[in-house]
């Protein structure tokens, strides 16, 4: 392929990468290095580069319509985000010293991990839990407007979700990946913050702590401008018209779909890391 | 404040975009017909891993160095957003929330600086 065509093909599966990833909502960063690396066989480094810069562009891009609407709460974004940012620096590190049969590995088990959660229905929504003295002092608690008015929050267990916050940095500086499942996990399972705002929340910290990894990233030369610039202009493409078409019919089975195809991609990276193929 | 950090974001990642494109169409525009490889990693050459490099390379009108500068824009907006959240706290007097916020764009400044980028 010569770089015209390499650029047409890798622009046109990055815009359908981000616009399933931002109508079901999971993401696109997440099947990016996978389609890259086993479709167009681009070695995993230059593929993370690539992701990894995306990933800013998606997020940034998206909360930009978020703040606006109350739902994201800038105390809980900032205080998780010294884990997050101080894990993906250490990530990025971590990268460039493992060899690339291992990020595949790790790659491909969290892509399943993903998978089984997107298939998992959310913990129910909490209704009047007691405060809990760490978040009181840490100003955490808030509320978000509701079909009823204002609905406040009381937010838990943060040093659980803080040390998880730390796993989703890390890992996100790892992969170049957003690392929204773990952050589910941290958020929702173990801090119980409602899912409209942990989700608004997540996404503006996405940003902050990918640019934490991606400093370290270019100055390794593992940021191609000729593959980033297809990929990060072909993903926020995707994601912004993803976000205005975002309308509830039918995204049940396209993240059906999608999630299926985060199975397979995380199956095919766990057998290329294994054998070496990679 | 909300506000104006949204809008701060949203035109730093289309400005960026814009660099970019911009970028990538000089590139295409001289090497649309060389062979594209990926397979085997190299590492970029220096002038594309740091910004004194990047900008020499914009300089010399090279397209590739372009769309680094746009990256790098994009790297540059949530750390613009996290800068203007410490103004954010701090005339809400919330003095705790500047410090943690300090300590992000620490770490953040740290990472794009210490790593070797600036020089």
């Amino acid at each position: 392929m010569n770089v015209m065509e390499f650029t047409a093909v890798v622009a046109t599966v990055s815009f359908v990468a981000g616009l399933l990833g931002s109508l079901t909502g999971l993401g696109g960063g997440v099947v990016l290095v996978p389609l890259l690396t086993l479709l167009f066989h681009v070695d995993i480094r230059y593929a993370i580069g690539a992701s990894l810069v995306s990933v800013i562009a998606t997020s940034s891009g998206a909360a930009a319509a978020y703040v606006k609407e109350g739902f994201s709460n800038i105390r809980i974004g900032m205080f998780l985000e010294i884990a997050t940012t101080f894990g993906a620096l250490m990530g990025a590190f971590l990268a460039t010293r493992i060899p690339t049969s291992a990020l595949a590995i790790i790659f491909g088990a969290m892509l399943l991990y993903s998978a089984f959660l997107s298939r998992k229905p959310r913990p129910p929504a909490q209704r009047n839990l007691p405060p809990d003295p760490l978040a009181t002092r840490l100003r955490l608690n808030g509320s978000f407007p509701d079909l009823e008015g204002p609905r406040s929050y009381n937010v838990q267990h943060v040093p659980t979700g803080f040390s998880l916050m730390f796993g989703a940095g890390a890992l996100s500086g790892l992969l170049g990946i957003g690392s929204g499942a773990v952050k589910v996990l941290a958020m929702d399972q173990a801090m119980r913050i409602p899912f409209k705002v942990s989700t608004t929340t997540s996404n503006f910290m996405i940003g902050v702590t990918a640019a934490a990894s991606a400093g370290v990233y270019l100055s390794r030369g593992y940021v191609d401008p000729g593959l980033a610039m297809p990929v990060m202009l072909g993903v926020l493409a995707g994601s912004l018209i993803g976000s205005r078409i975002l309308v509830k019919a039918e995204t049940k089975s396209l993240r059906l779909v999608f999630s299926l195809v985060i199975l397979v991609l995380g199956l095919q990276m766990l057998y290329k890391g294994f054998w070496g193929k990679i | 404040m909300e506000v104006i950090l949204g809008n701060l974001l949203r035109s730093g990642v289309l400005l960026s975009a814009a660099v970019v494109l911009w970028g990538g169409c000089i590139y295409l525009s001289r090497h649309a017909h060389e062979p594209a490889n990926y397979r085997v990693f190299q590492g970029e050459p220096s002038e594309f891993r740091s910004i004194p490099g990047v900008i020499r390379s914009v300089m010399n009108g090279r397209g590739r160095g372009l769309i680094q500068l746009g990256l790098l824009l994009l790297i540059a907006t949530p750390i613009a957003r996290v800068s203007f959240s410490i103004v954010g706290f701090a005339i809400e007097r919330d003095r705790m929330y500047v410090v943690f916020t300090l300590i992000v764009l620490a770490i953040l400044l740290y990472s794009l600086l210490g790593s070797g980028i600036g020089v």
